[in-house]
C-alpha cells in the first residue's frame, strides 16, 4: 500500500473527483540557509538552515496547511514556494515552470499567478497610499489599463466584504480586521492561481479571526485558487485545510490529509503538538504527551532524527545516529519522517499512543 | 497548610511581621474589587478603560479573566497593583486586599506589597527582566529585600527556586543574563521571581501568549503545580479560552471595560448566558470539532470614549434583535446572579438596571 513509483510526495493518488492530477506547485530538495552574524565585528559565525531539504507537492484547488512552532521554517518555505526568496538548493516548479530560473516576461506572468497575504495588516500596507492605490498597484504592474483597474479594485473590495467607496480611504481609517480584508483584496485582485497566506489571522482578536477565516474559506471555494495556509494554530489549520504538512527544524516531518494528520498522527512530534493545545472544553479528558526541553537551536540541529532530543519514544543507537526519510505509513498519501513509525525500525515502536494519562 | 515539605518557599510572613493569613477558610475573599473605574484622560476624550468592575478572588482560587484587546482586563489588574500611569487614573472604587483598601496605601507600602504578597508575571518575560543582571541575582535580590538574606544565602535560595520551577542546570542558568535565556526559560525565571516573595496572589497577564504551544503547555503545567502546592491564589489574564478551560476554577468575561459574565468554569463553557460569551466560544475553532462555519460576532469593539449609558454589546448583539429587546440601548443592565455563582449582565436574563454613579473625576483619589 505504499506510494511506490509515484514521483509526488505524500500525494493523494486520486482526488475527490477520482481524477489524477498533476501538482500545481512542486518543490524538490529545497534548502535555504541564512547567515548568522556575531562576535565583535559582526562576522558570519554560522548558517541557520531554515529550510533543510523539503520535497512538497501542492495540488490545484487544495488548501494545504503548513504548521509548526517558531523557527521551524514554515514562513521561509512559504516564501520559497512563491519565489520571493531564492533557494540555495533545489527547485520549485509552478505549473511546470522553474520559478528560480524564470526571467522577464515569464517571471512577470508567474508573479501575477502567485500572491501572498501577510500576517500583519498594519505594516504591509503603505500608510500614504489609498486602499484603492494599494490594490491597484499589482494590476498596474501587470499592465491592466486604468479604467479596467478601477473596476477591478471595486470588484476586489466587494469580494472581501468591503464597500467600493472604501478605495479612497487610507489604511489608518480601518480596523485590523478590515485591513486584513484589504490585504486579501490586494492579493486576489490579480486573480492568482496560487495564494500563500502567512499567519493571516494571528494578529487579530478572536472575534475578528473567525470573520477572516470564514472569508478565506468562502473565497477559496468560490474562486478555486490553491491556498497554502501558514500557521502555528493547529485548530485553525484543522478548520480550514484539506491537507497538512507539519514542520520541525526546517524539515517536513509529517504530511497527510486533515483526517490522517489530526485523526491518526504518525510522528511523535505531531502527537505532542496536538496534545499540547489547550481545548476550550472543560469536560474533554486531557492526555498530554509532555515534551521535555525546548526546540534545539537550528544553528546546530541534532544528529540523526532532529526530534530525538525531545522525543518520548526515541531509541538510542537509531534515532540519534540515522537520518530518517519521509516515508509512507499504512494509509496512502500519509507520510512521516520517523524510524519507528514509518521507517525501517517499526519493530522498536513501543506501541501507538505512548502517552500516559495525565492528571 | 503551607505546601509540600520539599518546598523551598517557606510559609509566608506579611511585611509587618505578623503571620500571613494562610488559612484558606479565613473570612472573606483575598481580593475584593468594588466599583472600580480607571479612566484615561486623553486629548481625544476620556477613555473609560475600566468602568464599574466588581470582582473577587478567593483564597487558593484560580480566576480566569478573559477578554479581547481593549476589554480592560489588563488595566483592571494594573489598577489593583496601582501601576496605572498618567494619563490613566483610578477615579472610583475600592480595592480590598485581605481587607485593606490598596488605594489608601502609600507608594512605599504599595511597593512593598507588590514584591511580596502580590507577584506578577507578564507576556514578554525577557523584556520584563533587567538585561544588565544575571537571572539568579535578580531572584536573590527579592530574598535580600524581603527576608534580609545576605548575598550568598540569597543566591543559594535563587538556585533552589530555579530548580523548583523546572530550570535544568540551575547552577549555570542562574549565571545567565536574560538575553541568553529562551522565552520559556525567561518565563520560568519570572515565575521564580514572583514566587520568591511567597505571594498570596499571583497575577499572570498573558503569561504564555509569546510562547510556542509545547512550551506553553510546560508553563501552564508549572503554574498549576505550583498553585496546588503553595495554595497561592492566581489571576490568569488571557484571550485564550482553551487555557481558561484547562486551569481556571472560575471565569470572568470582560467586554468594553465591564464584566459581562462570571461563573465557575464548567457552567461558563457548557451554558454561557451572555450573547458575547456565546459568540466568543462559538468563534474559536476547536481541535477535534469540525464545524462548517465559525460563529461571527459582527462589527467591532466600541470606542470607549463617550459611550452611552446602555449595554455596551448592544450594537453587535444579534440576540437583542431576535428577542426584540429595546431596553438594551436605553439602560445599562446590572451584573446579576441568575444561578448560584453564575452572574450575567444582560436584559435577556434579568431586568435589573445598573445605576451609574456621577463620578467627580477632578477630585478622584489616586
Amino acid at each position: 500500500m505504499s506510494a511506490e513509483g509515484t514521483p509526488s510526495v505524500g500525494a493523494p493518488a486520486t482526488r475527490r473527483d477520482g481524477q489524477e492530477r498533476a501538482p500545481l506547485v512542486s518543490a524538490r530538495g529545497l534548502v535555504k540557509a541564512f547567515p548568522v552574524r556575531g562576535g565583535a565585528f559582526g562576522q558570519v559565525v554560522g548558517h541557520v538552515r531554515a529550510v533543510d531539504g523539503v520535497d512538497l507537492d501542492i495540488f490545484p484547488g487544495e488548501v494545504l496547511g503548513l504548521v509548526g512552532e517558531s523557527g521551524c521554517g514554515k514562513s521561509t518555505l512559504g516564501r520559497l514556494l512563491l519565489g520571493l526568496l531564492p533557494a540555495d538548493e533545489g527547485t520549485v516548479l509552478f505549473d511546470g515552470v522553474d520559478v528560480g530560473r524564470a526571467r522577464g516576461r515569464e517571471l512577470a506572468a508567474l508573479r501575477r499567478q502567485m500572491q501572498i497575504v501577510f500576517q500583519d495588516p498594519y505594516s504591509s500596507l503603505d500608510p500614504r497610499a489609498t486602499i484603492g492605490d494599494s490594490i491597484a498597484e499589482g494590476l498596474r504592474a501587470h499592465g491592466v489599463p486604468r479604467a479596467r483597474r478601477e473596476q477591478k479594485v471595486r470588484e476586489a473590495l466587494e469580494l472581501v466584504g468591503l464597500e467600493a467607496d472604501h478605495a479612497r480611504r487610507y489604511p489608518h481609517q480601518f480596523s485590523g480586521g478590515q485591513r486584513q480584508r484589504v490585504g486579501i483584496a490586494r492579493a486576489l485582485a490579480v486573480e492568482p492561481r496560487f495564494l500563500v497566506a502567512d499567519e493571516p489571522v494571528s494578529a487579530l482578536d478572536v472575534s475578528i479571526q473567525s470573520q477572516i477565516l470564514n472569508l478565506l474559506r468562502d473565497l477559496q471555494e468560490q474562486l478555486d485558487f490553491t491556498l497554502v495556509f501558514v500557521a502555528h494554530d493547529l485548530a485553525v489549520v484543522e478548520h480550514l485545510c484539506d491537507r497538512v504538512a507539519v514542520m520541525y527544524l526546517g524539515r517536513v516531518v509529517e504530511l497527510g490529509t486533515r483526517d490522517q494528520v489530526f485523526g491518526a498522527p504518525l510522528h511523535p512530534y505531531t502527537e505532542a503538538l496536538l496534545s499540547a493545545i489547550p481545548v476550550p472544553d472543560p469536560d474533554r479528558p486531557r492526555r498530554r504527551v509532555r515534551l521535555s526541553g525546548e526546540m534545539p537551536s537550528p544553528l546546530h540541529p541534532p544528529s540523526g532524527c532532529r526530534f530525538h532530543t525531545r522525543c518520548p519514544i526515541a531509541v538510542e543507537g537509531v534515532c540519534d545516529t540515522e537520518v530518517p526519510a519521509l516515508l509512507p505509513g499504512d494509509d496512502p498519501g500519509h507520510v512521516a519522517e520517523c524510524h519507528l513509525r514509518t521507517g525501517a525500525h517499526r519493530d522498536l515502536d513501543p506501541g501507538r499512543a505512548p502517552a500516559a494519562p495525565d492528571a | 497548610m503551607t505546601g509540600a515539605p520539599a518546598d523551598p518557599v517557606p510559609p509566608a510572613t506579611a511585611p509587618g511581621g505578623e503571620a500571613a493569613p494562610d488559612d484558606r477558610t479565613a473570612a472573606g475573599p483575598l481580593l475584593d474589587v468594588r466599583g472600580l473605574r480607571t479612566w484615561f484622560f486623553t486629548s481625544g476624550g476620556v477613555v473609560k478603560a475600566v468602568d464599574g468592575v466588581d470582582l473577587t478572588v478567593g483564597r487558593g482560587e484560580v480566576l480566569g479573566l478573559v477578554g479581547e484587546s481593549g476589554s480592560g482586563k489588563s488595566v483592571t489588574f494594573l489598577s489593583v497593583m496601582r501601576l496605572v500611569d498618567a494619563p490613566g487614573r483610578i477615579v472610583d472604587g475600592e480595592i480590598l486586599f485581605d481587607g485593606r483598601d490598596l488605594r489608601t496605601l502609600s507608594d512605599a507600602e504599595m511597593r512593598d506589597l507588590r514584591g511580596s504578597r502580590i507577584g506578577m508575571i507578564f507576556q514578554q518575560p525577557i523584556s520584563s527582566l533587567n538585561p544588565a543582571y544575571r537571572a539568579g541575582f535578580q531572584i536573590a535580590e527579592v530574598f535580600e529585600a524581603h527576608e534580609g538574606l545576605k548575598r550568598k544565602a540569597g543566591w543559594a535560595r535563587a538556585k533552589e527556586l530555579l530548580a523548583r520551577v523546572g530550570i535544568g542546570d540551575a547552577e549555570r542558568r542562574a549565571r545567565a543574563y536574560p538575553h541568553e535565556l529562551s522565552g520559556g526559560q525567561a518565563q520560568r525565571v519570572m515565575i521564580a521571581m514572583a514566587l520568591a516573595g511567597h505571594p498570596d496572589l499571583l497575577v499572570a497577564d498573558e503569561p504564555t501568549t509569546a510562547l510556542d504551544v509545547t512550551i506553553q503547555a510546560q508553563i501552564l503545567d508549572l503554574i498549576a503545580d505550583l498553585q496546588r502546592d503553595l495554595g497561592t491564589s492566581v489571576v490568569l489574564i488571557t484571550h485564550d479560552l482553551g487555557i481558561v478551560a484547562e486551569i481556571c476554577d472560575r471565569v470572568a468575561v470582560m467586554y468594553a471595560g465591564q464584566i459581562v459574565e462570571e461563573a465557575p468554569t464548567r457552567p461558563l463553557f457548557l451554558e454561557p448566558k451572555h450573547p458575547y460569551t456565546q459568540g466568543l466560544i462559538g468563534s474559536v475553532p476547536v481541535i477535534g470539532q469540525r464545524r462548517e462555519r465559525l460563529a461571527v460576532i459582527p462589527g467591532r469593539v466600541p470606542n470607549l470614549v463617550d459611550l452611552p449609558v446602555a449595554c455596551r454589546f448592544a450594537p453587535r448583539c444579534s440576540a437583542r434583535v431576535e428577542h426584540g429587546l429595546t431596553q438594551c440601548t436605553e439602560a445599562l443592565p446590572a451584573l446579576v446572579e441568575v444561578e448560584p455563582g453564575h452572574k450575567v449582565r444582560c436584559f435577556l436574563h434579568s431586568d435589573a438596571v445598573e445605576a451609574v454613579p456621577e463620578v467627580p473625576v477632578e477630585v478622584g483619589r489616586r
